[in-house]
Order: C-alpha cells, then structure tokens, then sequence
C-alpha cells in the first residue's frame, strides 16, 4: 500500500528544499543522526541495530556449512534478505517479499559483494565441496525514509561482528569445534549514500515525508579506496548527467564523513 | 564454464570479438512483430535476442491497482529456460524482479500516463537469448514498442551499457566481458530532455573512470536512439507502399 501525504505538506517540502532547507532544519547533503549498537542478538553470529533518525533497523548474520555456487568453487556465499514486517510502518503487509523488498535486499548485497568487503576465498573449507554460507537478514522495525542507507550500515556493522565457527573433520563428516570461532575476514567498509531529488536540487538522507514527494532516488555504495562500486537509481522520476556526476563526488564525500563517524 | 581469456582486450586494442573501446555490438530493432499486441518491438543487439508486446491502456487487473489520476504500467521481464548456458527456471528470480522494477521506472518518466487514468498498460518483455546488457536492449525495444502502441510519449528511452575490462572503458559489454569484466554501468537516457531514466552499476571504478564511462554509455544511447528512429518511421514506409500497390 502506497502512503499518501497531504498537498499542503508535498509544496512545503517542495518549497523549502527550493531555498536549501529542509523540514527537520538539516542542510540538504546533511546526515541525520546515525547510532549504531553491535552484538544486540546474541543467538546470531553477528548483528547490529542502526537508528538514522526514525528509522531503525536490525540485521542478524547466521553462518552455515554449505556448497559453493558452481562457478566460483572455491568462495563462500553471501545471501541478502530484506523482511519488511507489518511492525515497521502502516504500509506494509505480511507475505512473500515483494519488489521493494528484493530490490533492497540487492542493493544492500550489491555493496557488499562488489566492495570485496568479506575475503570470500577464506570461507571455503573444500573447494567445490563445503564453504560458509553467510545469511544477512536484514530486519525493518520502523521505516522514517531512507532504509537503503540505514539497512546498509547495520549490514555491514553485523558483518563486522560476526563469528565463524570453527570445524574439524571426522570420519570425512564437518563437525563444529567448540571454542574455535574467529572472526568473519572483512577487508572493506562500503557506505552507501541516498539523494532523493526534489525539484531540481538533491538532498542526502531523505526522510519518510521527503521520499514521498521525490522524484527519483540515486544510491552509490563507495569503498575504503573512494571507489564507487555499487549504485541504484530507483524512482519513476530521472536525473541529468550533470546531476549524477556531481552526486558521485558528493557521495564519496559523505562515505568518507560516516565512516569516520562510526569510525570504521 | 569456459576457459577464462586471460585479456579481454588484445595488444591492438581490440575485444574478444573484435570491436573497438567505443563500438557498439551490430543492432537491429524491428517494430510492429505481435500481431495481438497493441505494440510491439524486437531486437537483436550481439548475441541478444529480445521481444517485448505492449497490451492497453485496458481494464485495470486486479481492479484495486488502478489509480484515479493515471494509468499504471505493470513490466514483466522474463527470460526463457533456454536463454542461457544453464536452463533457468521459468519461475521469476529475485533478478527478474528488480529489472522488472527499474525497467518500468525507466520508461514511466516517458509515457504520458495522466492521460489514460483508471487503466493499466501492460509490458512483456520475453529474453529469448541473453548475451550481456539485457536490460538495456529490453529498455530500447521496449520504449519502441510503447511508441508503436501510440501511447503518447516525451520521447523514446534508449539504454546503452559502458563498463571496464583490463582498464579501459569499453561500450556495450557482451555476456563474457560482463561476467570477466570490473565494472558495468547500464544507463537509460532520453535524449531531448537530457534525462538518465536509468542508472545501475556494479564493479568498482573510481570518480574519474565512472564519469568516462557514463559519458561513453550516453554516447551510445544515442547512436542506438538513431537506428530506434529509423526503426519506427521503417514501419510506416511499409505500410504506404502497401497503400501504393
């Protein structure tokens, strides 16, 4: 279910975004507050929850024993799933996900893979046989704008924490050896930064009532090296290429900022 | 899978098939192909192989998807079992799902939707061979399709990928480039209103490589928005000769 927000609230935001401001008084490329808690679950190998604004989000990583993908026999796999839960905002319904949920789900995983932030190799026990399989589930609790973000800082900072458990071999059988866990090998730190453009101008870190009068959104996950490796335009509206070059730099600018924030 | 080349662009510059940096893959689009669709587009751009129908503007299904103010475009990208080296199932994928997603918000800035409220216009785009860029092959034959429908238009959308193999910035990345390559940056682009509909990428470049490469994929947006032109008006020629016999 779409939510719909009312005329006179559409030309506010409109109106203010027009002159640089915006409804809560941030800057347009401004960040709201982010906090973030590690190890919350202690059932999950790892987890963290992250608070930007009113948004909250919890992920959980669960790490198994299972077989590698055929064409890369010799790396762990990483699977993202996004549960956008009837909890988390008046729009939202129990059931399979849905394309909003999935196209999330992939943008958070997009960041992850493509920044090479887990040593995937290290998380092969035999080649083409047993590797990890790394479950990211990314939990919703309160949608207030922005989850690509939101969702991706709590992914990461869950994969930050997460523990292996270690195995040991017994008659040719897998078997968990306790008190061997290490930790998952992480190489990198992706952050992903979201414009939503309003009128003609972009604004970081849109919140819930700003998303519902965008036009379109632009999200770029970038590196640890100021690379950009993943990116999403979502949204029925467009960008011009000026715009998209322009916020390239502008979203490594801001990568660079949060991971110094939460001291990555 | 295959051996893997060790360079995928050789000492003289050239890719694995041949082609320069900046060269597009051979294309050709053909309009009006489904007789029961109300628009209808195919294209072949490499190896791809591509059609996409148009039904409506129509009844609304189900009816609680109707919107007062405008129609709503419904997209379906979906690929044959036999599109690909490995059967896929014919059950969507998480990836069907999101291109079908991005497609139709490439293409809605383009319709006139307002005009057609209470209604659905539904899009189905059918892989029959995927060889690197489908969604931007589905994209410009899509956009054709919509055009040969006669839903009004701002103008037609046509996609174009750019990407990096062995450090240099290439267009129109084929299946292998695609898989061996570092990155990939399919783009959407109207060109009369200066608008990127569509923007995805997935790889790793650095600012300078990115905005090189979203320069090359524009580059090659519109040389395919010429042969999509060309396409159009070929329909409409055929159909006067056919008056004139």
């Amino acid at each position: 279910m779409a939510l719909v927000i009312a005329k006179i609230k559409h030309r506010q935001i409109v109106q203010l975004v027009e002159d640089g401001k915006r409804l809560d008084g941030r800057e347009l490329t401004e960040y709201r507050n982010v906090k973030v808690e590690q190890g919350i679950i202690e059932r999950a190998e790892g987890s963290a929850r992250v608070r930007l604004g009113k948004t909250d989000v919890v992920v959980g990583t669960k790490v198994e024993l299972g077989e590698p993908f055929a064409d890369t026999p010799g790396e762990g796999v990483l699977t993202v799933n996004v549960e956008l839960v009837p909890l988390a905002s008046p729009g939202y319904e129990a059931g399979p996900p849905d394309e909003n949920s999935i196209e999330l789900a992939r943008i958070v995983d997009r960041g992850i893979r493509e920044s090479k932030m887990i040593d995937t190799e290290k998380l092969c026990l035999e080649p083409g046989k047993k590797v990890y399989v790394v479950f990211v589930d990314v939990y919703v609790l309160n949608q207030g704008g922005n989850l690509i973000d939101a969702s991706a800082i709590a992914a990461v900072s869950a994969l930050m924490n997460t523990m292996v458990p270690g195995y040991e071999v017994e008659d040719g059988e897998f078997r968990v050896k306790p008190g061997s866990s290490s930790q998952l090998p992480v190489k990198q730190h992706p952050v992903t930064v979201t414009c939503a453009k309003i009128g003609d101008k972009l604004v970081v870190d849109p919140q819930l009532e700003e998303e519902q009068v965008m036009d379109a959104r632009l999200s770029m996950a970038v590196d640890d090296d100021d690379k950009i490796c993943a990116i999403q335009k979502g949204g029925s509206g467009y960008f011009s290429p000026e715009q998209v070059i322009e916020f390239a730099g502008l979203a490594v600018r801001k990568a660079k900022e949060m991971r110094k924030k939460l001291d990555w | 899978m295959n051996e893997k080349p060790e360079r995928l662009i050789d000492k003289k510059g050239l890719r694995l098939d041949g082609r320069k940096p900046d060269q597009l893959r051979p294309i050709k689009l053909e309009v009006g192909v489904i007789p029961n669709a109300d628009g209808s587009a195919y294209v072949e751009q490499g190896k791809n192989k591509i059609l996409v129908g148009v039904y409506g503007p129509r009844d609304a299904h189900p009816k609680h998807l109707a919107l007062q103010d405008r129609s709503v475009l419904k997209c379906r990208y979906h690929m044959a079992p036999f599109s690909v080296q490995e059967r896929k199932s014919p059950a969507p994928s998480r990836r069907e799902i999101e291109l079908s997603k991005v497609i139709r918000e490439s293409l809605e800035p383009a319709i006139f939707l307002e005009l057609y409220p209470r209604t659905m216009i539904d899009l189905c785009i059918e892989v029959l061979q995927a060889d690197g860029g489908t969604r931007c092959a589905s994209i410009t034959a899509a956009s054709l399709a919509l055009a040969d429908s006669g839903i009004p238009m701002r103008d037609l959308v046509v996609a174009c990928a750019a990407g990096k193999v062995d450090d240099t910035v290439v267009l129109d990345l084929m299946d292998e480039e695609d898989k061996l390559g570092s990155a990939d940056v399919p783009v959407a682009f109207m060109p009369s209103l200066n608008a990127v509909t569509l923007l995805q990428m997935d790889g790793k470049l650095s600012q300078e490589e990115f905005e090189a490469a979203v320069n090359l994929a524009i580059d090659g947006c519109r040389q395919v928005y010429a042969v999509q032109k060309e396409a159009l008006k070929a329909k409409y020629v055929g159909v006067k000769e056919e008056v004139d016999e």
